[in-house]
């Protein structure tokens, strides 16, 4: 079940679909420290709890440019160890979508390219599968 | 399943790291029964649970050994070293396959020749070469389970988020008023502060778990080299963070091997430099404050320092001159540096280098520091200095264009404030250097590493004065510094630590995040590599001048509270005096000291404390004393005051930080300390030309008097006695003296041909007066 279970969210205007389990919690982002010199997709710092994320804007990670206003709507993921607030525009819904994954069959953007894992139909529309982690990994890697 | 074979993994790995120095250790003894025994209980309990478990190959390693030590247990056989060797490499092997084991591959091989050399007898004994003995190890029974460490990193979590839950309660309790509320909030922080101390603990582990590997390296070395080591250890029981134990591992590694190989000589080298045979090697760690001091000893041949420099100028990390004027501590640390770490650099310098830059990169990569003494021929002495715990660390936080940020204590060398004439900042070429008391640095501005807006060309900021590493010292200029915090430091992700520059992210009491800035990695990014500080310091032009321009100088609060300075060098001692020993005698003040009585300056009248402190003086001729309350600091100050003095008192005033400082004038106080001497009626006078030129009035006028003579000046009808006749270079014609000799006082050193003597040469004054006043008579 949990397997099956994805969040829908919009990043750059576009509705897409995150695996629940790569997700630790959705929370509200307040104050953000910026990092100076880090990559630009990395937005800065923020505090959960004792916890510090790291910041990621979505948009700049897909090589696009930041939104005119910055969203306070964060997906936390923890990888290898690490905890990223992933920025998006909305959060639309969580949901268990039955049928499977499939492959992307269509050219996507460069930056929608690298980040995209799969395709997944919900209600009428198709939507693309998200890895965060490459969301994360910013849009110089994804370019490499 | 899954369970016992993991907890079968862990347990034999853990006993494994033990028993290494036990072998050891029973070797060196062989009638040690107890040795003996805990090796037995190793392999018994290992043959005991794979047999269980289904694991053939530890089986057979296990039982070989056991039939072997059942066998020296009961005296059948003796211990040499080929059996301690076999029995070693069976426990070596049995580590290997716990390690493959836990990661799912296989050994390669087969074990039968190390069975084969378990059961060989030995046909003749040979002489034990290495004698690693004396390890002090207290085994006592520990209660303890185990716990998986992402549960006490959950744990230590907790406990943070308590404190900045505390921390908010805190800033709403100020708004309420309730009796009672403020003690109970008090016992809640104590708890959470023991709470936190104690899951910090639990995070610690003896630093045996390091040493205890550090006999049997030592062994197989000595053993390959053909050297005899004497390996101490002490202090296994000092506790260190365990993740800082891992990352002390390799350089600890890397410095017991070049001690074993490159420090101590071979048995022969020793006997013919009158050293024992076995060298000797001592480990010790030791609790000191919030740091752990590692020490590694030996007793070798020490780092050849002559020879190192001359590498080091062939490798171009110093200049020649740069390289005379080096202590020679300085010189052995040379070692440190990169361009000396070369394999072949080992060899041509017969010292040690392997790898050493990497060695303090590594140490102080954790806020460690490392140093040496080296004492060519005697040996060498290494201390390491590593904070407890890595996730705390003493930090200074900083601003930098409104943004906080933190760097490690360990890291700073000195703050200063570019504010007062003690720093001279200099734009060369699109950089800029600091000179700091005659020390020029490269300077850095934070803001501009950062791109972040700030007045950096403005004056009066803050430089914290930063050691990166070996030889790289830099100035890092920032907006303001704020305090000293103790911060709770998190590794940063990998997109944050891409930026270069920082080191960890940590969340103060203030609940914004804050980053910790790598300060080798500044240096790195604003381009001030190694290369182009050798540059800057291998300049030693422009900082000679400015040395010499400065004087050492003592800044104290003298007796009525005043800031006042005094050059360093006239300075014989500070002293503290009981009031019993001032005395107000014969029309000034005095102590009594040393069985003598001195004039006291500084001081009108008897103190009311019990005791006071003094300066002595001493000027070759003439000592005294002066009063003040306290010494403040050394300061480098210039050689002409920053302004003139009105006060015959003072040679001058300086600006120290920005506030005005009276340097006491040496000749007055001398001058005043020989009015004692009374001026003989006799004695020759000496006329003074100048009565207007106020040198002549001041300086010179009581330096004569205290020399014995008579002054008289030009315009004194006493003057046409005079012996001698002081003129200085425009002095106008005097009339009346027609008996006196003249001497020509000049104000530039005279050249020759010139007839005078240099007014500032104290000393050839004197002696032309005398000999002008000899030729008058």
């Amino acid at each position: 079940m949990m397997d099956r279970l994805y969040l829908i969210a919009t990043i750059a205007g576009q509705p897409v679909a995150i695996r629940a389990s790569a997700i630790d919690s959705v929370v509200d982002i307040g104050e953000v420290t910026p990092v100076p010199r880090a990559p630009a997709h990395v937005a800065g710092l923020a505090a959960l709890r004792s916890r510090v994320l790291t910041i990621i804007c979505c948009d700049r990670a897909l090589g696009l440019p930041a939104p005119a206003r910055r969203s306070t709507r964060g997906v936390v993921v923890a990888i290898d160890g690490h905890h990223y607030g992933l920025l998006v525009s909305a959060i639309d819904d969580a949901c268990v979508i039955e049928d499977d994954v499939r492959p992307v069959r269509t050219r996507l953007d460069a930056g929608w390219d690298k980040v995209a894992v799969g395709m997944i139909d919900f209600g009428e529309e198709t939507l693309l599968l998200i890895d965060p982690s490459r969301l994360i990994a910013g849009p110089d890697a994804l370019a490499a | 399943m899954d369970d016992l074979l993991s907890e079968f993994i862990a347990e034999t790995r853990e006993t494994l790291e033990a028993l290494t120095g036990e072998v050891i250790a029973w070797e060196a003894d062989p009638t040690d029964r107890a040795r003996l025994d805990s090796i037995f209980r190793f392999v018994h309990t290992v043959k005991g649970s794979c047999g269980f478990l289904d694991l053939p190959r530890f089986e057979k390693l296990s039982h070989a050994a056991e039939d072997v030590l059942a066998e020296l247990r009961e005296g059948v056989r003796q211990p040499d070293v080929q059996l301690v060797s076999a029995v070693l490499a069976v426990i070596d092997r049995i580590g290997e396959l716990t390690e493959a084991l836990e990661a799912g591959e296989t050994v390669p091989g087969d074990d039968e020749h190390l069975i084969a050399a378990l059961r060989a007898e030995t046909v003749a004994r040979t002489q034990v070469v290495a004698v690693p003995q004396q390890v002090h190890q207290v085994r006592a029974p520990v209660r303890s389970i185990r716990i998986p460490l992402d549960l006490l990193d959950r744990l230590m979590s907790g406990v943070s988020d308590t404190v900045l839950a505390r921390n908010e309660l805190a800033r709403r309790l100020r708004h309420i008023d309730e009796p009672g509320m403020e003690a109970a909030f008090e016992r809640l922080s104590t708890c959470v502060a023991e709470m936190r101390d104690s899951i910090t603990r639990t995070r610690m582990q003896r630093i045996e778990k390091l040493f205890s590997a550090l006999p049997r390296m030592v062994r197989d070395l000595s053993a390959d080299l053909g050297k005899q080591v004497d390996l101490e250890i002490d202090g296994s029981d000092v506790e260190l963070d365990r993740e800082m134990i891992e990352l002390i591992r390799d350089p600890l590694t890397h410095i017991i091997r070049n001690a074993v190989d490159h420090g101590i000589e071979l048995p022969a080298a020793r006997a013919a430099a009158g050293k024992p045979a076995a060298g000797r090697l001592q480990v010790t760690a030791r609790q000191s404050g919030n740091q752990i001091v590692i020490e590694i000893v030996d007793d070798g041949r020490g780092i050849d320092d002559k020879k190192l420099v001359a590498r080091a100028v062939a490798a171009g990390v110093i200049r020649a001159d740069t390289g005379d004027s080096m202590s020679s501590d300085e010189r052995a640390a040379l070692i440190f540096s990169p361009g000396l770490s070369t394999a072949d650099a080992v060899s041509a310098i017969s010292g040690r280098g392997v790898g050493m830059d990497v060695v303090r990169a590594n140490i102080e990569r954790i806020g460690g520091v490392i140093d040496l003494e080296n004492r060519p021929g005697q040996g060498l002495k290494l201390l390491i200095r590593v904070p407890l715990t890595l996730t705390i660390i003493a930090a200074l936080t900083v601003t930098a264009g409104d943004q906080g940020f933190a760097i490690p204590r360990s890291a700073i060398e000195e703050i200063c404030h570019d504010g007062g004439g003690a720093i001279r900042i200099d734009h060369l070429g699109g950089s800029s250097v600091a000179t700091i008391r005659g020390r020029t640095l490269p300077l850095v501005n934070l803001e501009t590493v950062l791109g972040l807006p700030g007045d950096i060309a403005q004056r009066g900021r803050t430089l914290v004065v930063l050691r990166a590493g070996f030889g790289c010292t830099y100035a890092l200029g920032v907006g303001a510094v704020h305090d000293h915090e103790e911060l709770v430091i998190k590794p940063a992700s990998p997109a944050i630590m891409s930026a270069g520059v920082y080191a960890g992210k940590s969340l103060p009491d203030s609940g914004v995040p804050m980053l910790l800035l790598d300060v080798a990695g500044i240096a790195d990014v604003a381009g001030i590599a190694e290369d182009d500080l050798a540059s800057v310091s291998a300049a030693p032009a422009p900082v000679e001048v400015e040395r010499q321009d400065l004087v050492s100088t003592l800044l104290f609060r003298d007796a009525g509270g005043h800031r006042r300075a005094i050059r360093l060098a006239l300075v014989e001692r500070i002293e503290d005096l009981a009031s019993a020993q001032v005395s107000h005698s014969g029309g000034c003040m005095r102590i009594a000291v040393d069985g003598r009585i001195l004039p006291l300056l500084g001081l009108d009248r008897t103190p009311e404390t019990a005791d006071i402190k003094i300066i002595r003086l001493n000027d070759g001729a003439v000592e005294l004393a002066y009063a003040i309350d306290d010494v403040i600091d050394i300061i480098a100050a210039p050689v002409r005051p920053d302004a003139p003095s009105r006060d015959e008192r003072f040679a001058g005033v300086l600006l120290v930080d920005g506030v005005q400082v009276e340097l006491l004038d040496p000749l007055y106080l001398f001058s005043r300390a020989n009015e004692d001497r009374s001026v003989s009626a006799d004695g020759p006078l000496c006329l003074i030309a100048d009565a207007d030129d106020p040198w002549m009035r001041e300086i010179l006028h009581p330096l004569v008097q205290a020399a014995g003579y008579r002054v008289a000046f030009a315009d004194d009808a006493a003057g046409a006695a005079a012996d001698v006749l002081i003129v200085g270079d425009s002095s106008a014609p005097v009339e009346g003296a027609a008996g006196a000799s003249v001497l020509r006082l000049l104000p530039d050193r005279p050249l020759k041909g010139d007839d005078g003597v240099y007014r500032y040469d104290r000393l050839a004054v004197l002696d032309a007066l005398e000999r002008t006043a000899r030729r008058a008579a």
